[in-house]
């Protein structure tokens, strides 16, 4: 099996210490972790992992598990690149006068699709956001011209086959749970990753 | 000579009766001592502390519910916690105190991570204005224990402790079993809040205890073993857990399976059974090792194939179909692939499957497990337990204490060459007998974790099987054996080296023989320090008389028998072989 990107969204309670607890499972695998988004999803009071990881299928498999068997844990759902939909936001810092003498901003803005977030005298903030390798190009362009700073978000993805986690969230709140909460993958030959 | 562990109120000031009624006002650190006696707990074991002294306080006033039994180490705690839990069916309570005590827990909660037992660890904690101050004392224990709890938290505010606590015992007792630390600040413990009574848990929203059971991988998997010529079942420590011992026994039965155990599966079926094949793995017996690469259906029963016990992974049952039953589902295609995979509590999957499964028996193939048991008898077995040499043999050791025992008593070990024998020759009539460390291979856990389980099973007969090395490592708990008077019978099983390492050295390394031979001192004038009775043997002829002593006295007794040096433990599953290159020599 060859190595790949997945992204592995992970449905949490929101408690200090389960970074760490899901950080534990890759690290003692001595698996690097690409990125690492946390933030609210769309249930409320439930955590969204986000995590970006270059790995064969059956690691990110077994890796997936490990981490639902987590208490706080609620699921967790691995995906590949043509699963999702991602995007990485980039903010690029570069002096205002060199910008403004040798580079046509609106080409930039255009090309880019990049948008000035702030612009003073000595330095002009743009942002963009999109796949790596369009935020990498921009990158290229601008460091003839100084770039003073530059920072990359980490990876925010929607999987496009998910229904949400609203249902989902109902189902984990009855003490008994439904036959709806398909618990066993194991014969549902994972025809839909996502299955809800 | 023994003292109990009960308070001496004659010189101190009485205890107070606690009134925790709904509404009454309650300190945190009655809150932790009420959660326990809701829970059923009666025996704590732990060691007092700074940050943990107005538990202990508290602790004063519920000496008639509690019984709180003062260990010489943290570890011994932990390991007496794990050995009452796997004795009883009750949750191993340990309490520590922050810091140094906190660390010294982290190996028992590391084997009790692996081997799944149920243990609620309570820890405590600086006040928190002081956390992240390097205060005295202070450790980042939940950050610490992570990865080898099942879960952990930290409580910094008194009202949280109920609920917490209930949570505790919910998540160590229930699905899988494993450790649950609860760290508690000093500022939680003295807090005064209003008590809303203590309820128990049963729902963490995020936590599924049991998978969902789901009939058609049911159906598949009794389809594969009513079409199986020759099925095999192995089974591990999940039918224990699960207390499902006589649905694992009327399944083999009815469908006429021959079963081998791992490690900690051993004595959930009689040894006797006629089913019942023998021990897996590196040491395990030689049928159930070569017939795991010839049967076609492999049935394994809540055991999670470690790598112990299938050797190398690429040549491990690669022609049978694999049925692999587990509450986890994490450990279904974890090491070895499954053709169907049955998630699901054996205690209800057992039994549904035992109804699907035609009523069979299979005489050519449990025959060939016969022979093989033939060969390995003349090959290992005979002359290990009815040894030609001078020197006595760990294995005859443990057959005449069979024939002394009948089989029911408790074993505990401690881990290297003796617990392969032990565990290998061991006789059991029933479950929870054998409580030994298979996981994480703690040396040192025997002597605490025995201690323990007398607490856990008081009517049954307590023997830890030790070695010389092991014997050492967690020696300073014979003063809790001395202080609370329990009565648990220690044989020593001396071959003046580090065993296990040594057949290592011997068999891979050349003979260069690395820092194995170690020094004991007296183990009997020790123990007579402690005020434990003792005696060593060195000659055959008095081991039976020896051992039958050891077993009459009332009280704890140390029992040290010296055995062949350089004994192996046969046969061998050598690392990086497969399972079927087991070794008879």
């Amino acid at each position: 099996m060859t190595k790949q990107e997945f992204t592995i969204t992970v449905y949490t309670e929101n408690h200090i210490g389960l970074l760490v607890r899901i950080a534990t499972m890759f690290s003692r695998r001595k698996i690097n972790i690409e990125s690492l988004n946390t933030s609210p999803s769309e249930a409320e009071g439930i955590h969204r992992f986000t995590i970006v990881i270059h790995e064969t299928e059956e690691v990110v498999r077994k890796l997936a598990r490990q981490i639902e068997k987590q208490v706080e844990v609620l699921k967790a759902y691995y995906n590949n690149n043509e699963e999702i939909v991602w995007q990485e936001l980039a903010l690029y810092k570069v002096p205002t006068d060199e910008i403004a003498e040798k580079v046509k901003v609106e080409r930039l803005l255009r090309e880019y699709g990049a948008r000035a977030v702030v612009i003073r005298k000595d330095y002009t903030i743009f942002e963009t956001s999109g796949h790596r390798e369009e935020t990498d190009r921009l990158v290229e362009v601008l460091a003839p011209y100084g770039l003073i700073e530059f920072v990359r978000s980490a990876r925010v993805a929607i999987i496009k086959q998910s229904k949400g986690f609203h249902e989902k969230l109902k189902e984990f709140e009855q003490a008994e749970p439904g036959e709806e909460l398909v618990e066993n993958e194991y014969l549902d030959k994972q025809d839909e990753v996502f299955s809800m | 000579m023994s003292t109990t562990a009960q308070i001496k109120t004659t010189t101190g000031p009485q205890p107070q009766v606690i009134s925790s009624a709904k509404g009454d006002e309650l300190t945190g650190s009655q809150a932790v001592l009420e959660a326990c006696i809701a829970e059923g707990v009666t025996t704590i074991f732990g060691y007092p502390g700074g940050a943990i002294m107005p538990i202990y306080d508290a602790l004063y006033d519920y000496n008639d519910k509690l019984k709180h039994i003062l260990v010489r180490h943290e570890q011994g705690g932990i390991h007496a916690a794990q050995g009452y839990a796997r004795a009883s069916d009750n949750v191993g309570v340990v309490f520590a105190t922050s810091g140094p005590g906190a660390t010294n827990l982290v190996t028992g909660l590391a084997d009790a991570m692996i081997d799944s037992t149920p243990v609620v660890a309570i820890t405590g904690q600086v006040f928190a204005h002081l956390l992240g101050t390097d205060a005295f004392q202070e450790t980042d224990v939940v950050n610490i224990t992570t990865p080898v709890t099942k879960w952990n938290y930290q409580v910094t505010d008194a009202t949280e402790i109920p609920a917490v606590l209930a949570k505790a015992f919910y998540i160590a007792r229930s699905g899988r079993p494993g450790p649950v630390l609860i760290d508690i600040t000093k500022n939680a413990q003295v807090q005064k809040f209003r008590y809303e009574g203590y309820t128990p848990c049963n729902h963490v929203r995020s936590y599924r205890p049991k998978p969902i059971v789901r009939k058609e991988y049911i159906e598949e998997a009794a389809r594969l073993i009513n079409a199986a010529e020759k099925p095999f079942v192995v089974f591990g420590q999940g039918v224990i857990l699960g207390k499902a011992e006589k649905e694992f026994k009327t399944f083999i039965e009815k469908a006429g399976i021959p079963a081998a155990w791992t490690i900690l599966g051993l004595s959930a079926l009689p040894t006797d059974h006629p089913l019942n094949v023998g021990m897996l793995g590196m040491h395990g017996n030689y049928g159930p090792n070569v017939m795991t690469n010839e049967c076609d259906v492999l049935i394994a029963v809540g055991m999670r194939f470690d790598d112990r016990v299938t050797g190398r992974l690429d040549k491990y049952a690669k022609q049978a179909k694999v049925i692999h039953l587990d509450i986890d589902p994490s450990e279904i295609d974890k090491n070895v692939k499954a053709t169907v995979g049955v998630w699901g509590d054996c205690k209800e999957t057992l039994p549904m499957l035992t109804k699907l499964v035609e009523a069979k028996v299979y005489p050519q193939w449990v025959e060939k497990f016969r022979a093989c048991d033939a060969e390995e008898n003349k090959e290992v077995i005979f002359e290990e337990l009815h040894p030609s040499t001078e020197k006595m043999t760990m294995g005859e050791v443990m057959r005449i204490l069979n024939e002394l025992t009948g089989g029911d008593a408790v074993i505990v070990t401690d881990v290297g060459q003796h617990q392969m024998v032990a565990c290998r020759y061991a006789k059991f009539n029933q479950s929870k007998s054998n409580i030994t460390s298979g996981g994480l291979g703690t040396m040192g856990f025997g002597l605490p974790a025995a201690i323990g389980a007398k607490f856990g099973a008081p009517d049954r007969t307590v023997i830890a099987i030790i070695g010389d090395g092991g014997m050492q490592m967690t020696i300073q708990e014979l003063g809790t054996i001395m202080q609370t008077g329990v009565d648990v019978k220690i044989l020593i099983l001396n071959n003046e080296f580090l065993g296990m390492v040594r057949q290592w050295q011997q068999l891979f390394n050349d003979r260069r023989y690395s820092f194995v031979d170690i020094v004991s001192p007296d183990f009997v004038m020790v123990a007579k320090g402690y005020g434990i009775a003792g005696n060593k043997v060195t000659d055959r002829s008095g081991l039976k008389a020896a051992l039958q002593a050891m077993l009459d006295h009332k009280g704890s007794y140390l029992l040290e028998v010296m055995v062949g040096k350089e004994n192996n433990v046969f046969p061998m599953v050598p690392q990086g072989c497969s399972v079927s290159e087991v070794r008879l020599k």
